[in-house]
């Protein structure tokens, strides 16, 4: 699958093995690219491939969501790992998202 | 390899942001011996990723990171030097001591800067987390920092060492 996606107003974002500050302003800038096209509503972010996120990704999911959010769009965290569910878990980021 | 082994590792490496998977690699492979649980390694890894990010970030400002595919550039913009971190690993009687310092801009206030949340830079989409799961996952944190000098994090957290080949023999 490639790195974004839309599919059916939905801005797929398929997230990389770590998700760190290193990888992280590529996948904001990119993703934000996409969401200033009006048919993209809602965000998912797919973490297949991820083994590993600290708060960077928070950053990322969370950025996100503040642009969407106020126009009724929601984000989603889908194929969520241990480690990830954990840091969503913490960082009160789970209560935002639809975790799938 | 036993939970009395004793064993030491420095780094000092650039404070590029390529350095974080760096540091986390070798923590982990630092504390290999002592057969640690998933979780355990997945809570030092991700205490180490915040500390050094930290102190590349915001100790350095060195914000930049990996630009995409196929473009690596790991240099301050201004072409000055990216700084230093430095990290120290201990292993004692089966507890994992980390310290991580920078010479860095330092911080102002370290009791404001570790309460959740706090972040002095949302403009780098930062979420103020860092230090609350560095607390999170390991048995003790301590910061000690000077403006203008820069910062050292302490962690340390005991490791479970299931005694593996003592159940072999
Ligand atoms: N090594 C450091 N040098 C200078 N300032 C630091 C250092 N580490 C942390 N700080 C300061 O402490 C604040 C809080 O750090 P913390 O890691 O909790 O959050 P953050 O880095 O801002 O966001 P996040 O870690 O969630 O991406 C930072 O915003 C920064 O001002
Ligand atoms: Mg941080």
């Amino acid at each position: 699958m490639e790195e974004f996606q839309v599919i059916d107003h939905c801005l797929m974002v398929k997230l990389p093995k770590e998700v760190d500050h290193h990888q992280a302003g590529y996948y904001c800038q990119k993703a934000d690219a996409f969401l200033f096209q009006p048919e993209v509503n809602h965000v998912v972010f797919d973490f297949e491939d991820t083994e590993f996120m600290d708060s960077s990704g928070i950053g990322i999911i969370m950025g996100r969501y503040k642009k969407i959010a106020p126009l009724g769009g929601k984000v989603y965290a889908i194929n969520v790992g241990k480690q990830v569910k954990r840091i969503l878990d913490l960082s009160g980021m789970s209560k935002l998202l639809e975790v799938l | 390899m036993n939970g009395k082994m004793e064993n030491e590792m420095e780094l000092l490496f650039d404070a590029i942001s390529y350095n974080e998977g760096l540091a986390r690699v070798a923590v982990a492979a630092f504390v290999s011996n002592l057969n640690p649980t998933l979780e355990e390694l997945a809570d030092v890894k991700t205490a180490v990723s915040e500390a050094v990010t930290n102190a590349i970030i915001h100790g350095y400002g060195n914000v930049e990171g990996y630009a995409g595919k196929g473009r690596p550039v790991q240099k301050p913009a201004d072409g000055k030097k990216p700084g230093k971190v430095r990290m120290l690993c201990k292993l004692e009687r089966g507890v994992l001591k980390v310290l991580i310092e920078d010479r860095g801009k330092g911080i102002v206030n370290v009791g404001k800067a570790m309460e959740p949340l706090f972040t002095t830079r949302p403009d780098l989409e930062r979420s103020g987390m860092g230090f609350a799961f560095m607390e999170a996952f390991m048995d003790d944190l301590q910061v000690e920092s000077a403006p203008g000098v820069g910062t050292i994090v302490r962690m340390q957290k005991k490791m479970t060492n299931d005694p593996w080949i003592e159940v072999a023999q």
